[in-house]
């Protein structure tokens, strides 16, 4: 597919392929667009199979021209498991767990950031930046390095501690702001007219959001070419649900696949749900909330793409909805138990909502489910301390008999 | 009361490539119009019936003023405006 141009995503106001994120003359957010003439579906697929082990194998499908070149960070062909087990548990049919925290800085941020930094470079920019919860900040300081570009972060200053840890190596700037995410995204939207660097989630966002398609992508090719009827996942600003189904109305379009759009469910935490909020209120508006809740990574007040997101799951036939800090607590406990799968808080809320959904009774048994799971359970260690007790003994048999007694006998 | 309103990059073009502009007014609603009375190209691109187009964000000295009142927020003597896109940012 031949890239185009910046087209305005509510009036249709078109702009060449530069550093640009929204309309000059609505404000409303600017989208890649393709030139999909004379693509055949058929060698499409074969193209695909040949490529990289990576999103770089989606290549015809994301903003550049000519193939990439070889990126010693890339992303990409994540697991796609089945569990049954999970499944049985919840009373559900078929579910399937994406874990995406199989990324080279252990989530999904992975294939948007080396989109951006690709295009950053492409654009001829040195220095890459921007707005984070987290998962982000490892990311683009993870790929800046690899790419040998300076970078700036962005974060809430009052992050956990293994997100600042997990960035500050890399040898960014890594900046703290005293305010929470929406602040510190007020602030890099300032700064972008004011700096010469490739936000990638702001002046680069249309390129960035891009590579949230590869996820969709890969999900088709590893159930066999085949769309799953229901998709739940996490939104945050909204981005990456609306990603999922633009990637998949793609290939739908081209022929590559066959069916339709996938139920559409989202999932928020309780302390910050604008976008389940809107949903429950019927309305298209997001009102935005000042977020209190342990899934940071998704602490957005203010969604970007809340409106897109509400469309899609209205669309579908889904929905989004919204669970409690203790409800993600036992999510992230219930993914690890029955999958071997430690996810962060955004996996809680992601499976909390799964849980959810399943006990009201609105998955059918015959249903094809996949799950995002986004971001890795180590960068958000203080919400399993709580989760169980550990045995401490003597080392002794004795002691050992003593503390395990009533699960021998049993 | 003097109110300084700052204008995106983006739309400087409207404003003769001013980035800030010193107006009159006692809320955020009557500084816009203050603002689209000196650059009427301004209005039609950040508001539509009357009210913010959806994908801008208004700020009061950093304070969202949808977490206030609106338009009618009001404003001091010396209290910066500032208009940006709010398509940004994103986990």
């Amino acid at each position: 597919m031949a890239v185009r141009s910046l087209n305005c995503k509510e009036c249709g106001a078109g702009y060449e392929l530069g550093a640009a994120f929204f309309c000059e003359t609505c404000f409303g957010p600017l989208e890649v667009a393709y030139d999909n003439s004379g693509m055949d579906a058929e060698e499409a697929k074969r193209k695909i199979q040949a490529g990289s082990r990576g999103i770089w194998r989606y290549s015809d499908f994301l903003p550049f021209e000519g193939e990439r070149p070889g990126d010693p960070l890339e992303p990409g062909l994540t697991p796609l498991v089945r569990a049954d087990r999970l499944a049985e548990r919840l009373g559900m049919g078929e579910v399937w767990i994406k874990n995406d925290a199989a990324n080279p800085t252990h989530s999904f941020k992975d294939r948007v950031v080396a989109v951006a930094v690709a295009k950053a470079k492409e654009l001829g920019f040195e220095t890459v930046a921007c707005a984070s919860t987290g998962n982000l900040a490892n990311a683009v300081a993870a790929h800046a390095a690899a790419a040998g570009l300076s970078s700036y972060v962005f974060v809430p200053a009052d992050l956990e501690e293994q997100k600042l840890l997990a960035t500050g190596i890399y040898g960014t700037n890594l900046v703290g702001i005293r305010g929470n995410y929406d602040d510190v995204n007020r602030l890099c939207t300032e700064l972008s007219a004011e700096r010469p660097w490739a936000f990638v989630n702001v002046n680069l966002r249309p390129y960035y959001a891009e590579g949230s398609k590869t996820l969709a992508y890969e999900t088709i090719e590893q159930l066999g070419w085949q769309i799953p009827d229901r998709i739940v996942g996490p939104i945050a600003s909204g981005s990456m649900f609306t990603k999922l189904g633009r990637g998949i109305t793609e290939w739908l379009e081209l022929g590559l696949v066959e069916g339709e759009l996938p139920t559409f469910c989202g999932a928020q935490a309780e302390g910050c749900s604008p976008v389940a909020t809107a949903f429950a209120d019927g309305t298209s508006v997001c009102k935005p909330q000042r977020p209190d809740t342990i899934a940071k990574s998704l602490a957005i007040g203010d969604p970007a793409d809340g409106p897109y997101a509400l469309d899609l799951a209205r669309s579908t036939g889904g929905s989004i909805e919204s669970v409690t800090d203790d409800e993600i607590t036992a999510g992230i406990r219930l993914l690890a138990e029955t999958t071997g799968i430690f996810t962060e808080t955004a996996g809680g809320v992601t499976m909390g909502v799964l849980e959810k959904l399943a006990r009201r009774g609105d998955i059918d048994s015959d249903e094809r489910v996949v799950v995002y799971i986004t971001g890795e359970g180590l960068k958000t260690l203080d919400a399993a301390r709580e989760s169980f007790r550990m045995h401490e003994i003597d080392p002794t048999l004795a002691d050992f008999e003593r503390e395990f007694a009533a699960e021998v006998v049993a | 009361m003097s109110i300084t309103v700052k204008i995106p990059a983006q739309l400087r073009t409207a404003t003769g490539g001013e980035g800030e502009l010193e107006v009159e007014g006692s809320t955020v609603g009557e500084a816009l119009d203050a603002v689209f009375d000196q650059h009427d190209g301004l209005r039609e691109r950040i508001t539509q019936d009357g009210d913010l187009r959806r994908f801008v964000n208004v700020y009061v000295d950093g304070e969202d003023i949808r977490f206030q009142d609106g338009l009618e927020t009001s404003v001091n003597d010396g209290d910066e405006v500032t208009i940006l896109p709010a398509v940004a940012g994103g986990e």
